[in-house]
């Protein structure tokens, strides 16, 4: 039975899962730590979603939908700048209402544009470019995990240590963290820290459209109604778990990546497929639990959330 | 300013949808508020009572300072518990009409505290606790109704339907049942509860201040788990009327797709949280989604367009107020 469950394409599967909830929680940290409560990440996932594969069906390559999913991510970032930094509103009522704006333009252009309904698949939808790395591909079961995937995949594993390091070590890093930790604090270095959040919410656009990307065109080809299914809520649990730092984001992704994967399997072996649907979102619930009890205090209250 | 760019970007949507604006905006009005024998109005009256319960329970929670955005968990809970305690009780009449009712509202009322607790005791913020309560509650109801509660004869993932006399009656010489009053009843308690009650005054200030409210000697366990109770109860409510009087049975996702729990949630932000206004917002949101659904019926128009409307003016209308709980800190965003 083992063998059954964990086997080349479980681990290919793995991956395929990680790849978008990584993007998208990798987006939500550098906001987390830039100071703003972004939690309309399930809207900019489904806007890039979407723009990937009406770019590639308009444009007529994948190229162009990757740029079109990192576009639609931008607007989406600057929406939320525009009235969040330049206008005093709330960062939760803004998330509340592009989420819905992300869900009701996808569905209205969905049916608008492209005229269908529901889902949209065409043969002129192609698939994100997928890597074989010699040698590492025929590791067993590692080896498809790590090679074959969508260059999204290495982009954004690497996006992770990158992002390590800028934190860590770059100027721009601690710029960015005191723009959430301590903005007075970078006041006083003569930064402004609106500008500082505008450059998260810009990156955090790109990476939630990419996510987007590596759903519609990568894991499939093609685009269904309300595509992120949840997956920018799952992102924003990590990412409040995690407090933002990438490396322990990165594990705790895979995690889910696995555990997605074993109840996909699960249903497989006779599990009904509302219990396997809702694992990822009992396992959110149990890891933010571990980490509060531990951090009792206040999970949201140890940045200061504010306008800067 | 804000109205014109509104009316822009209406005019861009109608136009990529091939749509005249004048045919697009009378489908709209007929059938927000038109129809044969006032069919259309009915239908945006019962609808107005569902949004305008959801904005209530929203608007409780919120003004108490609990962020609660998992309504939609709610509601399903007391949608189902109502459905399936009709159906399993063999109570009939009024008698079971009550029970279903009670029984809903414990039931969306217990589903949120279960939230207040995992802030209470486990430090879960309310946001983050309820809203992935959501999803539980959609797939364990969606299980139930797809296998062990399954119409198998209808072919879809819904229960039997309910036993006539459980149905909500129809108001005197109309097509609409009296949900709507329940609503009305509920809108009259919180107005009382919000403006003259001691427990609506602790929930307020508690939301101003929570260091204030618990310096003055407010029990801020009791007021978080007894808010939460109200709004979930609500939330059940409104589940319960949709159940009884509308639909006559549990469908898998008859409470998620029409957006209800966010829609109230909207209501409640747009009107910045004042009790009394809740009404009109219910029901300018009501027609909004009426008339969106006449708009796809004659003008081909997707409904969604009252989504994208409803997202627009609340990112205009949070451009102006300030905080989602009425006037809490900054920093408590999210607890």
């Amino acid at each position: 039975m083992l063998a059954d469950l964990f086997d080349p394409a479980f681990a290919d599967s793995v991956a395929r899962i990680a790849v978008p909830i990584l993007l998208a929680s990798l987006g939500g940290a550098i906001c987390h730590r830039a100071g703003v409560f972004n939690i309309a990440l399930e809207g900019f996932i489904l806007m890039g979603a979407f723009a990937a594969v009406l770019g590639t069906f308009m444009l007529g390559h994948v190229f162009w939908g990757v740029l079109s999913a990192i576009l639609a991510g931008v607007f989406m970032g600057l929406l939320f700048a525009e009235f969040h930094l330049r206008r005093p509103g709330d960062a939760i009522v803004v998330s509340i209402a592009l989420n819905l704006i992300g869900l009701g333009l996808t569905t209205y252009l969905l049916r608008a544009v492209l005229g269908v309904s529901g889902v949209f698949q065409d043969e002129a939808l192609g698939k994100i470019i997928e890597i074989n790395i010699p040698l590492i591909e025929s590791l067993p079961v590692l080896g498809s995990f790590l090679s074959g995937q969508s260059i999204l995949f290495y982009i954004s594993i690497f996006l992770v240590f990158i992002l390590h390091y800028i934190y860590s070590r770059h100027k721009l890093g601690f710029w960015m963290r005191a723009a959430g930790e301590n903005p007075l604090a970078l006041k006083t270095v003569g930064i402004k820290p609106a500008p500082v959040k505008l450059l998260a919410l810009v990156l955090c656009g790109i990476c939630c459209g990419l996510a987007g990307a590596q759903l519609s065109i990568s894991n499939v080809s093609l685009f269904v109604e309300n595509m992120s299914a949840g997956r920018g809520w799952i992102a924003v649990v990590i990412v409040l778990v995690t407090n933002g730092r990438p490396i322990p984001l990165l594990g705790l992704v895979l995690l889910f990546g696995f555990v997605d994967s074993l109840s996909l399997r699960l249903q497989g072996f006779g599990f009904p497929q509302q219990f396997t649907e809702m694992m990822p979102y009992i396992a959110s619930l149990i890891a933010l639990i571990f980490v509060s009890i531990r951090r009792i205090k206040d999970l949201v209250g140890m940045r200061g959330y504010d306008n800067g | 300013m804000t109205a014109l760019s509104l009316f822009l970007i209406l005019l861009l949507l109608l136009n990529l949808a091939d749509a005249n604006f004048f045919e697009a905006s009378q489908a709209f009005l007929k059938s927000a508020f038109g129809g044969r024998k006032y069919a259309y109005l009915y239908v945006t009256i019962s609808r107005c009572a569902l949004i305008t319960g959801m904005a209530i329970a929203a608007l409780i929670a919120f003004r108490a300072g609990l962020i609660n955005i998992g309504g939609e968990g709610q509601l399903v809970i007391g949608g189902f518990i109502a459905a399936f305690i009709s159906i399993y009780s063999g109570v009939t009449g009024v008698a079971g009409i009550t029970l279903a009712i009670l029984s809903a509202m414990i039931g969306g009322g217990l589903w949120a505290v279960l939230a207040g607790l995992m802030k209470l005791k486990l430090g879960v913020p309310i946001l983050v606790g309820t809203l992935l309560l959501n999803y539980p509650a959609r797939y364990i109801t969606s299980y139930f109704v797809s296998h062990p509660l399954r119409d198998v004869s209808s072919g879809m993932p819904q229960t039997h339907l309910l036993d006539k006399s459980l149905w909500l009656p129809f108001v005197e010489g109309t097509r609409l049942d009296i949900g709507f009053m329940f609503i009305l009843i509920v809108y009259a308690f919180v107005l009382v509860y919000s403006y003259r009650t001691v427990p609506g005054y602790h929930a307020k200030m508690t939301g101003l201040s929570i260091e204030f409210a618990a310096t003055s000697g407010i029990n801020i366990f009791n007021t978080t788990l007894k808010t939460l109770a109200f709004s979930g109860a609500i939330a059940g409510l409104v589940g319960a009327i949709a159940v009884l009087g509308i639909h006559h049975r549990f469908t898998d996702g008859m409470l998620v797709q029409p957006l209800y729990a966010w829609t109230g949630i909207v209501a409640a932000l747009l009107i910045n949280l004042v009790p009394w206004a809740i009404l009109p917002a219910g029901f300018f949101f009501a027609s909004l989604t009426s008339g969106a659904s006449g708009m796809e019926r004659t003008a081909d128009v997707p409904k969604e367009i009252a989504i994208i409307i409803q997202g627009i003016i609340i990112l205009f209308v949070a451009a102006r107020a300030t905080s989602i709980a009425s006037g809490s800190k900054k920093k408590e965003e999210g607890s």
